[in-house]
Protein backbone atom coordinates (compact mmCIF):
# COMPACT_ATOMS: atom_id res chain seq x y z
CA UNK A 1 0.00 0.00 0.00
CA UNK A 2 1.08 3.41 -0.72
CA UNK A 3 0.15 6.58 0.68
CA UNK A 4 -1.60 9.29 -1.74
CA UNK A 5 0.86 12.10 -2.99
CA UNK A 6 1.42 15.13 -0.21
CA UNK A 7 3.75 17.95 0.05
CA UNK A 8 6.86 17.17 2.49
CA UNK A 9 7.86 19.82 4.78
CA UNK A 10 11.16 18.71 6.75
CA UNK A 11 10.57 21.16 9.86
CA UNK A 12 14.30 22.25 11.23
CA UNK A 13 12.70 23.74 14.79
CA UNK A 14 9.28 24.31 16.47
CA UNK A 15 8.94 27.69 14.91
CA UNK A 16 9.79 26.25 11.00
CA UNK A 17 6.99 23.86 11.90
CA UNK A 18 4.82 26.22 12.99
CA UNK A 19 4.95 28.49 10.01
CA UNK A 20 4.42 25.52 7.87
CA UNK A 21 1.02 24.55 9.83
CA UNK A 22 -0.02 28.28 9.40
CA UNK A 23 0.81 28.40 6.02
CA UNK A 24 -1.40 25.22 5.18
CA UNK A 25 -4.14 24.99 8.02
CA UNK A 26 -6.09 22.04 7.93
CA UNK A 27 -4.61 20.43 4.83
CA UNK A 28 -1.68 20.28 6.77
CA UNK A 29 -0.36 17.12 9.33
CA UNK A 30 2.26 16.62 11.61
CA UNK A 31 4.52 13.42 11.21
CA UNK A 32 6.83 12.32 13.66
CA UNK A 33 7.35 8.61 14.41
CA UNK A 34 4.71 7.92 11.81
CA UNK A 35 3.55 4.88 13.24
CA UNK A 36 0.03 5.78 13.57
CA UNK A 37 -0.36 8.17 10.70
CA UNK A 38 1.09 6.55 7.93
CA UNK A 39 -0.76 3.54 8.12
CA UNK A 40 -3.78 5.34 7.92
CA UNK A 41 -1.91 7.13 5.30
CA UNK A 42 -1.60 4.11 3.43
CA UNK A 43 -5.38 3.17 3.58
CA UNK A 44 -6.34 6.53 2.32
CA UNK A 45 -8.55 6.96 5.54
CA UNK A 46 -6.26 9.85 5.97
CA UNK A 47 -5.20 12.07 3.35
CA UNK A 48 -3.57 15.26 4.27
CA UNK A 49 -2.31 17.25 1.31
CA UNK A 50 0.99 18.63 3.18
CA UNK A 51 3.33 17.06 5.59
CA UNK A 52 4.71 18.82 8.08
CA UNK A 53 7.93 15.95 9.41
CA UNK A 54 9.35 17.49 13.05
CA UNK A 55 11.28 14.29 13.59
CA UNK A 56 14.53 15.80 13.44
CA UNK A 57 13.28 19.00 14.78
CA UNK A 58 16.37 19.21 17.98
CA UNK A 59 15.41 19.32 21.42
CA UNK A 60 11.83 17.32 21.46
CA UNK A 61 13.18 14.78 23.04
CA UNK A 62 14.31 14.62 27.25
CA UNK A 63 12.25 14.10 30.57
CA UNK A 64 13.04 16.29 33.17
CA UNK A 65 11.86 16.80 36.56
CA UNK A 66 10.68 20.23 36.94
CA UNK A 67 9.27 21.45 40.34
CA UNK A 68 6.65 19.17 41.09
CA UNK A 69 6.23 17.93 37.39
CA UNK A 70 8.37 15.87 35.23
CA UNK A 71 8.13 17.36 32.05
CA UNK A 72 8.71 15.31 29.05
CA UNK A 73 9.50 16.43 25.49
CA UNK A 74 6.89 15.64 23.00
CA UNK A 75 9.42 13.85 20.48
CA UNK A 76 10.79 11.44 23.07
CA UNK A 77 10.16 7.99 21.99
CA UNK A 78 8.70 5.33 23.52
CA UNK A 79 12.01 3.55 23.56
CA UNK A 80 13.55 6.11 25.45
CA UNK A 81 10.47 7.00 27.88
CA UNK A 82 10.76 3.31 28.79
CA UNK A 83 14.34 3.80 29.83
CA UNK A 84 14.56 7.02 31.24
CA UNK A 85 15.93 6.62 34.41
CA UNK A 86 14.36 9.92 35.50
CA UNK A 87 10.96 8.84 34.41
CA UNK A 88 11.27 5.40 36.40
CA UNK A 89 11.99 6.69 39.77
CA UNK A 90 9.67 10.30 39.63
CA UNK A 91 6.67 8.61 37.11
CA UNK A 92 7.39 4.95 37.11
CA UNK A 93 3.90 4.04 35.35
CA UNK A 94 4.59 5.71 32.29
CA UNK A 95 7.99 3.94 31.44
CA UNK A 96 6.35 0.55 32.20
CA UNK A 97 3.41 1.49 29.95
CA UNK A 98 5.66 2.99 27.39
CA UNK A 99 7.19 -0.58 27.04
CA UNK A 100 3.75 -2.59 26.53
CA UNK A 101 3.12 -0.53 23.34
CA UNK A 102 3.48 -2.22 19.95
CA UNK A 103 6.77 -3.95 19.66
CA UNK A 104 10.43 -2.64 19.55
CA UNK A 105 10.44 -1.73 16.47
CA UNK A 106 7.29 0.18 17.01
CA UNK A 107 8.68 1.59 20.31
CA UNK A 108 12.15 2.86 18.17
CA UNK A 109 10.09 5.29 15.98
CA UNK A 110 6.65 5.97 17.77
CA UNK A 111 6.46 9.14 20.15
CA UNK A 112 4.50 10.54 23.35
CA UNK A 113 3.24 13.64 21.54
CA UNK A 114 2.63 11.53 18.66
CA UNK A 115 0.32 9.11 20.36
CA UNK A 116 -1.30 11.93 22.59
CA UNK A 117 -1.85 13.81 19.55
CA UNK A 118 -3.42 11.40 17.52
CA UNK A 119 -5.92 10.43 19.81
CA UNK A 120 -7.12 7.33 19.52
CA UNK A 121 -8.93 5.66 22.34
CA UNK A 122 -6.92 2.60 22.31
CA UNK A 123 -3.75 4.07 23.09
CA UNK A 124 -1.46 2.99 26.10
CA UNK A 125 0.12 5.90 27.00
CA UNK A 126 -2.62 8.27 26.81
CA UNK A 127 -4.44 6.00 29.26
CA UNK A 128 -1.43 6.54 31.51
CA UNK A 129 -1.48 10.22 31.54
CA UNK A 130 -5.45 10.15 31.96
CA UNK A 131 -4.78 8.59 34.79
CA UNK A 132 -1.77 10.70 36.58
CA UNK A 133 -3.46 14.11 35.33
CA UNK A 134 -1.11 16.67 34.13
CA UNK A 135 -1.02 18.64 30.78
CA UNK A 136 -0.32 18.77 27.18
CA UNK A 137 1.17 21.94 26.43
CA UNK A 138 1.06 23.10 22.69
CA UNK A 139 2.34 25.94 21.12
CA UNK A 140 0.82 27.93 18.09
CA UNK A 141 1.42 31.21 16.40
CA UNK A 142 0.62 33.73 19.33
CA UNK A 143 3.01 31.44 22.42
CA UNK A 144 2.30 28.34 24.50
CA UNK A 145 -0.70 27.16 26.14
CA UNK A 146 -1.32 24.07 28.58
CA UNK A 147 -4.61 22.19 28.27
CA UNK A 148 -5.32 19.51 30.90
CA UNK A 149 -5.17 16.10 29.27
CA UNK A 150 -8.76 16.22 30.83
CA UNK A 151 -10.18 18.49 28.39
CA UNK A 152 -7.92 17.43 25.32
CA UNK A 153 -9.45 14.70 23.73
CA UNK A 154 -12.34 15.44 22.53
CA UNK A 155 -13.46 12.40 20.23
CA UNK A 156 -11.58 9.74 18.05
CA UNK A 157 -9.04 11.14 16.69
CA UNK A 158 -9.87 14.69 17.91
CA UNK A 159 -8.22 17.09 20.10
CA UNK A 160 -8.31 20.09 21.93
CA UNK A 161 -5.10 20.98 19.41
CA UNK A 162 -5.47 24.16 16.84
CA UNK A 163 -4.66 23.43 13.04
CA UNK A 164 -1.82 25.61 13.48
CA UNK A 165 -0.81 23.95 17.03
CA UNK A 166 1.54 21.61 18.06
CA UNK A 167 2.08 19.22 20.89
CA UNK A 168 5.33 20.59 22.36
CA UNK A 169 5.72 19.16 25.85
CA UNK A 170 3.74 16.51 28.55
CA UNK A 171 3.73 17.68 32.37
CA UNK A 172 2.17 14.96 34.55
CA UNK A 173 2.84 14.90 38.63
CA UNK A 174 5.77 13.66 39.96
CA UNK A 175 4.26 10.05 41.66
CA UNK A 176 7.20 8.72 43.18
CA UNK A 177 6.82 5.20 45.67
CA UNK A 178 2.70 5.94 44.81
CA UNK A 179 1.31 2.55 43.92
CA UNK A 180 0.44 2.55 40.21
CA UNK A 181 -0.99 -0.50 37.95
CA UNK A 182 -2.11 -0.50 34.14
CA UNK A 183 -3.66 -3.86 32.88
CA UNK A 184 -4.41 -4.52 29.13
CA UNK A 185 -5.68 -7.43 27.52
CA UNK A 186 -5.03 -8.23 23.99
CA UNK A 187 -4.93 -11.54 22.04
CA UNK A 188 -0.93 -10.67 20.66
CA UNK A 189 1.36 -9.20 22.46
CA UNK A 190 1.68 -6.42 20.38
CA UNK A 191 -1.74 -5.05 19.42
CA UNK A 192 -3.81 -2.63 21.07
CA UNK A 193 -5.89 -3.19 23.85
CA UNK A 194 -8.93 -4.56 23.60
CA UNK A 195 -9.48 -2.91 26.65
CA UNK A 196 -6.58 -1.45 29.23
CA UNK A 197 -6.99 -0.09 32.70
CA UNK A 198 -4.25 2.68 34.41
CA UNK A 199 -4.44 3.13 38.08
CA UNK A 200 -2.17 5.70 40.49
CA UNK A 201 -3.56 7.58 43.15
CA UNK A 202 -7.24 6.91 43.54
CA UNK A 203 -7.70 7.18 39.94
CA UNK A 204 -8.46 5.02 37.01
CA UNK A 205 -8.11 5.13 33.18
CA UNK A 206 -9.49 2.86 30.49
CA UNK A 207 -8.34 2.54 27.13
CA UNK A 208 -11.04 1.73 24.52
CA UNK A 209 -14.53 2.11 26.48
CA UNK A 210 -15.91 4.74 24.38
CA UNK A 211 -14.19 7.65 21.92
CA UNK A 212 -11.47 8.96 23.83
CA UNK A 213 -9.79 7.31 26.65
CA UNK A 214 -11.86 7.97 29.79
CA UNK A 215 -11.68 8.33 33.50
CA UNK A 216 -13.56 5.43 35.25
CA UNK A 217 -15.10 8.40 37.55
CA UNK A 218 -17.85 6.15 39.24
CA UNK A 219 -14.72 3.95 40.74
CA UNK A 220 -12.85 6.63 41.73
CA UNK A 221 -16.05 8.20 43.45
CA UNK A 222 -16.57 4.99 45.44
CA UNK A 223 -12.82 4.80 46.20
CA UNK A 224 -13.23 8.55 47.61
CA UNK A 225 -16.34 7.14 50.03
CA UNK A 226 -14.39 3.99 51.34
CA UNK A 227 -15.78 1.21 48.91
CA UNK A 228 -13.52 -1.92 48.86
CA UNK A 229 -11.03 -2.14 45.75
CA UNK A 230 -14.05 -5.08 44.53
CA UNK A 231 -16.83 -2.99 45.29
CA UNK A 232 -15.45 0.14 43.09
CA UNK A 233 -13.82 -1.84 40.34
CA UNK A 234 -17.67 -3.26 39.80
CA UNK A 235 -18.35 0.70 38.74
CA UNK A 236 -15.71 0.70 36.31
CA UNK A 237 -17.62 0.48 32.73
CA UNK A 238 -20.16 3.11 34.40
CA UNK A 239 -20.81 5.94 31.66
CA UNK A 240 -18.60 4.38 29.63
CA UNK A 241 -20.00 3.52 25.69
CA UNK A 242 -17.60 0.74 24.15
CA UNK A 243 -18.11 0.06 20.86
CA UNK A 244 -18.41 -3.68 19.42
CA UNK A 245 -15.72 -5.19 16.89
CA UNK A 246 -14.50 -8.31 15.55
CA UNK A 247 -12.33 -8.37 18.70
CA UNK A 248 -14.91 -8.22 21.53
CA UNK A 249 -18.73 -7.07 22.04
CA UNK A 250 -19.66 -4.04 24.52
CA UNK A 251 -20.55 -6.46 26.90
CA UNK A 252 -17.54 -8.30 27.36
CA UNK A 253 -14.84 -4.92 26.90
CA UNK A 254 -17.70 -3.56 29.84
CA UNK A 255 -16.86 -7.13 31.78
CA UNK A 256 -12.94 -6.23 30.69
CA UNK A 257 -13.25 -2.88 32.35
CA UNK A 258 -14.34 -4.16 35.76
CA UNK A 259 -12.00 -7.05 35.87
CA UNK A 260 -9.11 -4.74 34.44
CA UNK A 261 -9.67 -2.25 37.23
CA UNK A 262 -9.86 -4.40 39.94
CA UNK A 263 -6.23 -6.43 39.10
CA UNK A 264 -5.14 -2.37 38.55
CA UNK A 265 -6.03 -1.25 41.54
CA UNK A 266 -4.77 -4.02 43.60
CA UNK A 267 -1.22 -4.09 42.11
CA UNK A 268 -1.65 -0.21 43.14
CA UNK A 269 -2.53 -1.09 46.37
CA UNK A 270 -0.16 -3.57 46.79
CA UNK A 271 2.73 -1.68 45.48
CA UNK A 272 2.41 1.72 47.79
CA UNK B 1 12.82 15.63 -3.54
CA UNK B 2 16.03 14.35 -3.03
CA UNK B 3 16.95 12.19 -0.09
CA UNK B 4 20.38 11.17 0.86
CA UNK B 5 21.49 8.57 3.27
CA UNK B 6 24.47 5.53 3.56
CA UNK B 7 23.01 1.96 2.72
CA UNK B 8 25.00 -0.70 3.56
CA UNK B 9 28.09 1.71 4.25
CA UNK B 10 27.37 3.78 0.85
CA UNK B 11 26.59 6.86 0.86
CA UNK B 12 23.68 7.56 -1.94
CA UNK B 13 21.56 10.54 -3.16
CA UNK B 14 18.32 9.79 -4.80
CA UNK B 15 15.19 11.60 -6.30
CA UNK B 16 12.22 9.94 -4.75
CA UNK B 17 8.43 10.78 -4.34
CA UNK B 18 8.20 12.19 -1.03
CA UNK B 19 5.44 9.76 -0.53
CA UNK B 20 8.00 6.18 -1.26
CA UNK B 21 8.31 4.09 1.61
CA UNK B 22 11.62 3.22 3.09
CA UNK B 23 10.83 -0.19 2.29
CA UNK B 24 10.15 0.07 -1.60
CA UNK B 25 13.41 2.87 -1.91
CA UNK B 26 15.62 0.01 -0.61
CA UNK B 27 13.81 -2.76 -2.78
CA UNK B 28 13.58 -0.93 -5.88
CA UNK B 29 15.84 2.00 -5.62
CA UNK B 30 18.81 0.39 -4.28
CA UNK B 31 17.64 -2.87 -5.45
CA UNK B 32 18.55 -4.67 -2.00
CA UNK B 33 15.43 -7.18 -2.11
CA UNK B 34 16.16 -9.17 0.97
CA UNK B 35 14.27 -7.05 2.53
CA UNK B 36 10.53 -8.27 2.57
CA UNK B 37 7.18 -6.79 2.61
CA UNK B 38 4.82 -8.94 3.98
CA UNK B 39 1.62 -7.39 6.24
CA UNK B 40 2.20 -3.91 4.86
CA UNK B 41 0.65 -3.29 8.10
CA UNK B 42 3.31 -2.59 10.74
CA UNK B 43 2.54 -6.28 12.23
CA UNK B 44 4.65 -8.83 10.57
CA UNK B 45 8.33 -7.29 11.03
CA UNK B 46 9.66 -9.07 7.94
CA UNK B 47 10.62 -5.73 6.09
CA UNK B 48 12.75 -5.05 9.58
CA UNK B 49 16.06 -3.14 8.84
CA UNK B 50 18.26 -0.88 11.31
CA UNK B 51 18.10 2.65 11.06
CA UNK B 52 20.57 4.65 12.99
CA UNK B 53 21.71 1.46 15.41
CA UNK B 54 17.69 1.06 15.82
CA UNK B 55 15.44 -2.00 14.27
CA UNK B 56 12.44 -0.13 12.83
CA UNK B 57 10.05 -1.35 10.47
CA UNK B 58 10.81 -0.29 7.00
CA UNK B 59 7.33 -0.51 5.54
CA UNK B 60 6.04 2.55 8.26
CA UNK B 61 9.05 5.06 7.32
CA UNK B 62 9.25 7.67 4.73
CA UNK B 63 12.34 7.23 2.81
CA UNK B 64 12.51 11.25 3.25
CA UNK B 65 12.03 10.98 6.53
CA UNK B 66 15.61 8.77 6.14
CA UNK B 67 17.45 11.58 4.88
CA UNK B 68 20.97 11.77 6.69
CA UNK B 69 20.47 8.22 8.35
CA UNK B 70 22.50 5.04 8.17
CA UNK B 71 20.75 2.16 6.84
CA UNK B 72 21.77 -1.84 7.71
CA UNK B 73 19.58 -4.46 5.40
CA UNK B 74 20.55 -8.02 5.92
CA UNK B 75 22.73 -7.50 2.53
CA UNK B 76 25.09 -5.08 4.73
CA UNK B 77 25.66 -7.84 6.94
CA UNK B 78 28.30 -10.24 5.38
CA UNK B 79 31.90 -8.70 5.34
CA UNK B 80 33.79 -7.71 2.20
CA UNK B 81 35.58 -11.42 2.48
CA UNK B 82 31.71 -12.98 2.17
CA UNK B 83 32.19 -13.72 6.00
CA UNK B 84 28.46 -14.09 7.60
CA UNK B 85 27.37 -12.19 10.46
CA UNK B 86 27.05 -14.43 14.18
CA UNK B 87 23.11 -13.99 13.34
CA UNK B 88 22.52 -15.26 10.26
CA UNK B 89 25.30 -17.96 10.71
CA UNK B 90 23.68 -19.24 13.63
CA UNK B 91 20.27 -18.74 11.77
CA UNK B 92 21.78 -21.49 9.42
CA UNK B 93 23.69 -23.42 12.06
CA UNK B 94 20.35 -24.00 14.25
CA UNK B 95 18.01 -23.98 11.28
CA UNK B 96 16.25 -21.14 12.47
CA UNK B 97 13.80 -20.90 8.95
CA UNK B 98 11.54 -22.78 7.18
CA UNK B 99 10.52 -20.80 4.20
CA UNK B 100 12.32 -17.78 4.94
CA UNK B 101 10.49 -15.39 4.26
CA UNK B 102 10.14 -13.58 7.49
CA UNK B 103 14.06 -14.41 8.16
CA UNK B 104 15.54 -11.53 6.70
CA UNK B 105 13.80 -8.99 9.22
CA UNK B 106 13.97 -11.83 11.76
CA UNK B 107 17.68 -11.60 12.10
CA UNK B 108 17.33 -7.76 11.58
CA UNK B 109 15.27 -7.51 14.92
CA UNK B 110 17.43 -10.13 16.45
CA UNK B 111 20.63 -7.73 16.20
CA UNK B 112 18.40 -5.35 17.56
CA UNK B 113 17.62 -7.78 20.60
CA UNK B 114 21.26 -8.92 21.17
CA UNK B 115 22.13 -4.87 21.54
CA UNK B 116 19.61 -4.02 24.09
CA UNK B 117 20.74 -7.43 25.54
CA UNK B 118 24.00 -9.11 25.02
CA UNK B 119 22.32 -12.29 26.80
CA UNK B 120 18.75 -12.54 26.36
CA UNK B 121 16.76 -15.79 28.18
CA UNK B 122 14.63 -17.67 26.26
CA UNK B 123 11.49 -15.85 27.32
CA UNK B 124 13.74 -12.29 26.56
CA UNK B 125 14.31 -13.68 22.81
CA UNK B 126 10.67 -14.32 22.17
CA UNK B 127 9.46 -10.72 23.73
CA UNK B 128 12.47 -8.94 22.09
CA UNK B 129 10.89 -10.80 18.93
CA UNK B 130 7.32 -9.70 19.69
CA UNK B 131 7.12 -7.52 16.42
CA UNK B 132 8.24 -10.60 14.04
CA UNK B 133 5.98 -12.88 12.96
CA UNK B 134 6.98 -16.43 11.42
CA UNK B 135 4.13 -18.06 9.51
CA UNK B 136 5.62 -21.68 9.51
CA UNK B 137 5.71 -20.98 13.31
CA UNK B 138 9.18 -22.11 13.30
CA UNK B 139 9.72 -20.23 16.46
CA UNK B 140 11.64 -23.02 18.23
CA UNK B 141 14.84 -23.02 16.01
CA UNK B 142 14.53 -18.88 16.01
CA UNK B 143 14.83 -18.56 19.65
CA UNK B 144 17.85 -21.11 19.69
CA UNK B 145 19.65 -19.60 16.78
CA UNK B 146 19.18 -15.77 18.57
CA UNK B 147 21.08 -17.42 21.85
CA UNK B 148 23.64 -19.35 19.69
CA UNK B 149 24.21 -16.01 18.03
CA UNK B 150 24.91 -14.13 20.89
CA UNK B 151 27.49 -17.03 22.47
CA UNK B 152 29.23 -14.61 19.22
CA UNK B 153 30.12 -11.67 21.75
CA UNK B 154 29.52 -8.26 21.13
CA UNK B 155 29.35 -8.52 17.47
CA UNK B 156 26.35 -9.90 17.55
CA UNK B 157 24.83 -7.07 18.43
CA UNK B 158 26.52 -5.23 15.94
CA UNK B 159 25.94 -3.91 12.32
CA UNK B 160 29.13 -3.11 10.00
CA UNK B 161 29.70 0.26 8.90
CA UNK B 162 28.41 1.90 12.07
CA UNK B 163 29.22 2.56 15.60
CA UNK B 164 27.27 -0.69 16.38
CA UNK B 165 23.70 -0.76 17.49
CA UNK B 166 24.44 1.23 20.86
CA UNK B 167 20.41 2.03 21.64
Amino acid sequence: MIPGAFEYVRAGSVEEALTALAEHGDDAKVLAGGHSLLPLMKLRLAMPAVLVDISRVPGLSYVRVDGDEVAIGAGTRHFELERSEVARAEVPLLPHVASRVGDPQVRHRGTLGGTVAHSDPASDLPTALLALGGDVVVQGPSGRRSVPVTEFWLGFFETALEPDELVVELRTPRTGSTGWGYEKFTRRENDWPIVAAAAVDGRVALANMGGTVVRATATEAALVRGASIADAAALADEGTSPSSDMHADQEYRRHLARLLTRRALETAAGAS
Amino acid sequence: MQVSMTVNGQERTDDVEPRLLLAHYLREVCELRATNIGCDTTSCGACTVIVDGLSVKSCTVLAVSAEGASVTTLEGLSGPDGELHPVPAAFRSEHGLQCGFCTPGMVMAAIGVLADNPDPSDREVREGLEGNLCRCTGYHNIVRAVQTAAQAGPAAGQVPSSRGVTA
